[in-house]
C-alpha cells in the first residue's frame, strides 16, 4: 500500500505493479479455466467492496416462554485417565466423518473457489444434529449433557472433510451453544427453538476486529447505554457467513469491560461486507459493521459478566484447535498416500528419510495438538479451570498446524502448489487456526 | 470417557516420589555432577526404603523394574498401588502409568541420580519381560544393568558382534561362552547383574540375538573404563570386554532357539515399547524443572505469564514460556498416552516412539532456551539450569535416538520395511 510519505515515483511504481498484478491475475484466471460468468462474478465480487445492509431473515419470537433458563448438565469428574470416546461420541464421530468424506471433501474445491458453502450441505449437517449439539434437551436439543469433548470430536471430523465448510456448518452451532450456556430465559425462549427446528438460522459469534495485535479482551467496538438499551459502534472482522447470518453474537466493550450482545440481522445500522481471506473461503467470511446499532436491554448476554466473555473467547479458541486437528489429519492421510505412490530416482519418495521424517513429524505434532485440545475440552466438561490448557493447545495450533500445512505442500512439491491437489487449500486454511478469535463456540 | 487428567489415585505416589526428588536428589545434584564416578552413597538408604515399600506394595514404579507386558497381568494376583480399572469399560490405569508418573517426579529431581538408583536399572525391565519363574527367583530384586551397544553397533543393534557359544562338554553344567565388547552400560560397574545381548550365530541375523544374564563378579567380564560425559555424571557409564565369559545355560533369557525371520529380535525390541515412554518421562521431568526455575527467575524480573491474552501482546520472555510450555504439554500427553496404551494392552510401538521423539527434542530445546532466558544465571554453575541442559541431551539419544524414533514412526505410518526405508 502506498503511504502519504512515499514520493511520486514510488507511488507510480506501486500503481504500476497493481496493474501488472491485475493483468497477470486475470490471465491466470483464464489459464486455470475460471471462465464461467458466475465464477468470474465471484472473482470480481470478492475484490470489490460491496457493503450490504443486513436483511432480517426471520422474526425471532418466543414459542413458549421459559420461567428460568435451561442448561445442559455438565459432566462429573472422571476417575481414570482414558482416551476412549463414549459409544455415543464414537457413533456420532463416525457418522460425521463419513459425511465429511462423502460430501464435504468432494465439494471443498468448488466451495473454496465460489466463496460459499452449498446450502444443501449446511442442511445435511444440521440434519445430522450439528447445530443443536449445544442445546439442552429440554429446549429440543439432542444431547442430554454438555460435552465440549463431543463438540471437539465433531468439529475435528467435519474439518477432516473441509475446514472452510466445517466452519460454515459450525458457526450457527456456536451461537446456539452461546445462548444455551449464557442466555437468560427470555433469550433462550426467543432464539433456541429456531436452532433445533428444521431450518436453523445462519448465525455467528463476531469477536475478531480488523487490526494488528488484536486483543479479544479489549474490543474497540463499543457499547454505550442509552434510554432504550445499548448503542453499539465498531467493526467486526472475518465473521463466518456474515452476509447470510440472521443472528450475531457480538463482542463489545461496555463500561470498560468486554461483553457479548445478541443482535438480529436487519437491525438499523447493522451492515456487512464481504471479507474474503487467504483461506476458509467456503465459510464466506465478512465484516460486520455496527453504526450506532441500537438494541434492547435484553440483548446483553450473560448479564455482561466478563467471565462469560472470557469463556466465549476460550471456547472459540478450542473450536479452532479442533478445526486444526481435523485438517492436519487430512493432510497426514493425503501425504502418506502421495509419498508412497510418487516415484523419483527409481523408488517411492517415501524411501527417503527427508520425506519420511517429515511425515513422521506431521504425525507427532498433530497427535500432540489433538491430545492438548482434548485435554482442554475434557477439563471444560469436568468443571475444571481450562484457560491455561486452551492457551497451550492454541499455541500448538498456531505453530504446528501452520507448519503441517506448509509441509503438506512441500511434500508434493510443485504439484502441491497447484489446485490439482487439496494441500494448497489446507495450507491456506491452517494459517487461520492459531490466529482467529470467535466464530466458533465449542 | 475421555479424560486426560492424572487420576487422584496416583497422588500419593507422585507426592512420595516428589519428596524423594526434592530431599534426596536435588540436594545432591551438584555434588555428584562435580564428583563424576563417585558412588552416590546417599542412594543406598533410599533404595532400601524403596525395596521396603515395593515389598509392602506401597510404592510402585519408582523405576523401570515394574514395567513390562507380563507384569500387567498381575499373575501373582497383586495389583500395584494406584492401579485401577473400570469394570464397565475395562479401562485400566496400571503399572506403566504409575511408573511413568513416579519417574517424571524423580527426573525433576535429578536424572543422573535417578539412572543410578540401586536395583532400578533397565536390565530389570528385560528380566521382568521374559524371565521364567525360576529365573525370577534367582535374579529378581537384584540390580541389573543392560549391555547392548558395541563400538560398531549403536542404533543398529542387529549388528552386534558379541558371540555366545554353547559349550556342552560338561553335560551336567552346560554353559554359554561370551566374547566381545560392550560400551555405554549404565551403572555397569555398580550393578549386580548385567544383561548382555549376544548372537548365537552371526550369519543368522536378528533371530540369533539373545540376552544373557551375567553376574558382575564373573571373571570373564572385564571393566575397561568409565566414560567422562557431558551430563548425567552421577550415573556411571561402563565399557566392558567379555573374554571367554562363561555363564550357565539357564542364564539365557527367553527362547534358546534361533528364530526364523525377525520373531526373536522383535520380542527383544518390544521391551522398548515399554521403556521408551519412561525415558520420555525423564525428559518431561527435566524440562519441567527448567521451566519452573526459569519462571521463578523471570518473575523476579517482573515477567509473568497471562493465559488469557494473546502471547503476541505479552513480553517476549512470557510468550516464549507459553511456547515452551505448550510443546512440553504435548510431549507429556503423548507420553501418558503411550503408557496408558501399554496398560490397556493396545499395540503402542508407534505411540511410544512418538512420545520419545517429541519429549527428547522438547527437553533439550527447553533446557537450552531456559539457559538463554536466564542469562548468566542460566549459564553459570550457581543454578542447576546449565546442568539440566547438559543432562537433557542424553534423553534424545539413549533408548533410541531422535532419528531412530522417526524411522520407527515413519516405517509404521508408511508401511515400510527397514530395507525399504533405511
Amino acid at each position: 500500500m502506498p503511504t502519504q510519505q512515499q514520493n511520486l515515483a514510488g507511488r507510480g511504481m506501486a500503481a504500476g505493479l497493481k496493474v501488472i498484478n491485475w493483468l497477470a491475475g486475470s490471465e491466470l484466471v483464464d489459464r486455470v479455466g475460471l471462465r464461467e460468468p458466475a465464477q468470474r462474478l465471484i472473482y470480481t465480487g470478492s475484490k470489490r467492496t460491496t457493503r450490504a445492509t443486513t436483511v432480517a431473515g426471520r422474526t425471532f419470537q418466543a414459542a413458549t416462554r421459559l420461567g428460568r433458563p435451561a442448561r445442559q448438565a455438565s459432566g462429573a469428574a472422571a476417575d481414570l485417565f482414558d482416551l476412549t470416546p463414549t459409544d455415543e461420541q464414537h457413533l456420532l464421530t463416525e457418522a460425521i466423518r463419513d459425511f465429511a468424506l462423502a460430501e464435504l471433501r468432494p465439494a471443498a474445491a468448488a466451495a473454496d473457489r465460489a466463496c460459499v458453502t452449498p446450502p444443501e450441505l449446511l442442511e445435511q449437517a444440521s440434519e445430522l444434529g450439528v447445530t443443536m449439539i449445544g442445546v439442552p434437551e429440554e429446549l429440543g436439543g439432542a444431547v442430554d449433557g454438555r460435552s465440549a469433548v463431543t463438540t471437539v470430536l465433531m468439529a475435528e471430523a467435519l474439518a477432516y472433510g473441509d475446514a472452510g465448510i466445517a466452519v460454515a456448518c459450525l458457526a450457527a452451532t456456536g451461537v446456539a451453544t452461546a445462548v444455551s450456556l449464557w442466555g437468560d430465559a427470555e433469550q433462550q425462549s426467543t432464539y433456541l427453538h429456531e436452532f433445533v427446528g428444521e431450518h436453523p438460522p445462519a448465525a455467528a459469534l463476531a469477536l475478531m476486529e480488523p487490526r494488528a495485535l488484536f486483543d479479544p479482551f479489549a474490543p474497540a467496538t463499543v457499547a454505550r447505554r442509552s434510554d432504550r438499551g445499548f448503542v453499539l459502534r465498531g467493526v467486526k472482522s472475518l465473521v463466518p457467513r456474515a452476509a447470510a447470518d440472521e443472528l450475531f453474537v457480538v463482542g463489545a466493550t461496555l463500561d470498560d469491560r468486554p461483553a457479548l450482545f445478541v443482535i438480529e440481522a436487519g437491525t438499523d445500522g447493522l451492515s456487512t461486507e464481504p471479507e474474503p481471506a487467504m483461506g476458509l473461503r467456503a465459510a464466506a467470511t465478512g465484516r460486520v459493521i455496527l453504526e450506532d446499532v441500537e438494541v434492547d436491554p435484553g440483548a446483553l448476554l450473560g448479564d455482561g459478566d466478563p467471565s462469560v466473555y472470557a469463556e466465549a473467547v476460550h471456547f472459540g479458541r478450542l473450536g479452532w484447535c479442533a478445526i486444526a486437528s481435523g485438517t492436519c489429519r487430512a493432510v497426514l492421510d493425503y501425504v502418506k498416500e502421495y509419498v508412497n505412490d510418487r516415484v523419483a530416482f527409481g523408488e517411492p519418495i517415501s524411501h527417503r528419510q527427508a520425506i519420511a521424517f517429515t511425515v513422521a513429524n506431521i504425525a507427532i505434532e498433530l497427535e500432540g495438538l489433538r491430545l492438548a485440545t482434548l485435554r482442554a475440552a475434557s477439563r471444560v466438561d469436568q468443571g475444571l479451570p481450562f484457560a491455561r490448557e486452551v492457551t497451550l493447545a492454541r499455541r500448538l495450533a498456531s505453530q504446528h498446524a501452520a507448519s503441517i500445512g506448509s509441509d503438506g505442500v512441500q511434500l508434493l512439491g510443485g504439484h502441491g502448489y497447484t489446485t490439482e491437489h487439496p494441500v494448497e487449500r489446507w495450507y491456506r486454511d491452517l494459517r487461520a487456526t492459531g490466529l482467529l478469535e470467535g466464530g466458533l463456540v465449542i | 470417557m475421555i479424560n486426560l487428567e492424572v487420576p487422584r489415585k496416583f497422588t500419593g505416589l507422585i507426592t512420595q516420589a516428589g519428596q524423594v526428588a526434592e530431599n534426596v536428589f536435588r540436594v545432591n545434584s551438584r555434588k555428584y555432577d562435580r564428583a563424576e564416578h563417585e558412588y552416590p552413597k546417599e542412594l543406598d538408604m533410599l533404595a532400601a526404603m524403596i525395596d521396603g515399600m515395593n515389598a509392602s506394595g506401597r510404592l510402585n514404579g519408582a523405576g523401570a523394574g515394574g514395567v513390562g507386558g507380563r507384569e500387567n497381568s498381575s499373575r501373582n494376583g497383586l495389583e500395584p498401588t494406584g492401579a485401577r480399572s473400570d469394570p464397565s469399560t475395562g479401562n485400566r490405569n496400571g503399572t506403566n502409568l504409575a511408573s511413568l508418573l513416579g519417574l517424571i517426579e524423580l527426573a525433576w529431581g535429578d536424572v543422573g541420580l535417578l539412572l543410578t538408583m540401586p536395583r532400578q536399572g533397565l536390565g530389570q525391565a528385560a528380566i521382568a519381560a521374559v524371565a521364567t519363574p525360576e529365573q525370577l527367583e534367582r535374579f529378581g530384586g537384584k540390580w541389573a544393568a543392560m549391555a547392548i551397544t558395541e563400538p560398531e553397533a549403536g542404533s543398529d543393534s542387529a549388528a552386534i558382534r558379541t558371540t555366545a557359544r554353547l559349550d556342552e562338554s560338561d553335560p551336567a553344567h552346560p554353559e554359554y561362552i561370551l566374547n566381545g565388547e560392550k560400551i555405554f552400560v549404565t551403572s555397569g560397574d555398580r550393578a549386580e547383574l548385567i544383561v548382555v545381548w549376544a548372537t548365537l550365530d552371526r550369519t543368522q541375523g536378528r533371530g540369533a540375538i539373545k540376552s544373557f544374564v551375567v553376574e558382575r563378579d564373573n571373571p570373564g567380564l572385564v571393566l575397561e573404563r568409565l566414560e567422562h560425559k557431558l551430563g548425567i555424571r552421577a550415573s556411571d557409564t561402563a565399557d566392558f570386554r567379555l573374554v571367554d565369559c562363561r555363564v550357565s545355560r539357564e542364564n539365557l533369557l527367553g527362547s534358546p532357539e534361533i528364530q526364523t525371520a525377525r520373531q526373536g529380535f522383535a520380542g527383544a525390541m518390544q521391551t522398548f515399547d515399554n521403556t521408551r515412554p519412561l525415558v520420555a518421562g525423564m525428559a518431561i521431568g527435566v524440562a519441567r524443572a527448567c521451566l519452573e526455575r526459569t519462571r521463578e527467575l523471570l518473575s523476579q524480573e517482573g515477567v509473568t505469564v497471562d493465559y488469557e491474552r494473546p502471547p503476541e501482546l505479552q513480553p517476549g520472555a512470557a510468550a516464549e514460556l507459553i511456547a515452551m510450555e505448550a510443546d512440553w504439554e504435548a510431549a507429556r500427553l503423548l507420553t501418558l498416552q503411550a503408557a496408558w496404551m501399554a496398560d490397556n494392552r493396545l499395540p503402542n510401538s508407534l505411540h511410544a516412539s512418538m512420545a520419545k521423539a517429541k519429549a527428547g527434542r522438547v527437553a533439550t530445546d527447553i533446557a537450552l532456551r531456559c539457559v538463554a532466558l536466564c542469562g548468566s544465571l542460566g549459564y553459570g554453575e550457581g543454578e542447576l539450569l546449565e546442568k539440566w541442559a547438559r543432562d537433557a541431551k542424553i534423553l534424545d539419544i539413549f533408548e533410541g535416538t531422535q532419528q531412530i524414533q522417526l524411522l520407527v514412526i515413519a516405517r509404521q505410518l508408511l508401511g515400510k520395511s527397514s530395507s525399504e526405508l533405511k
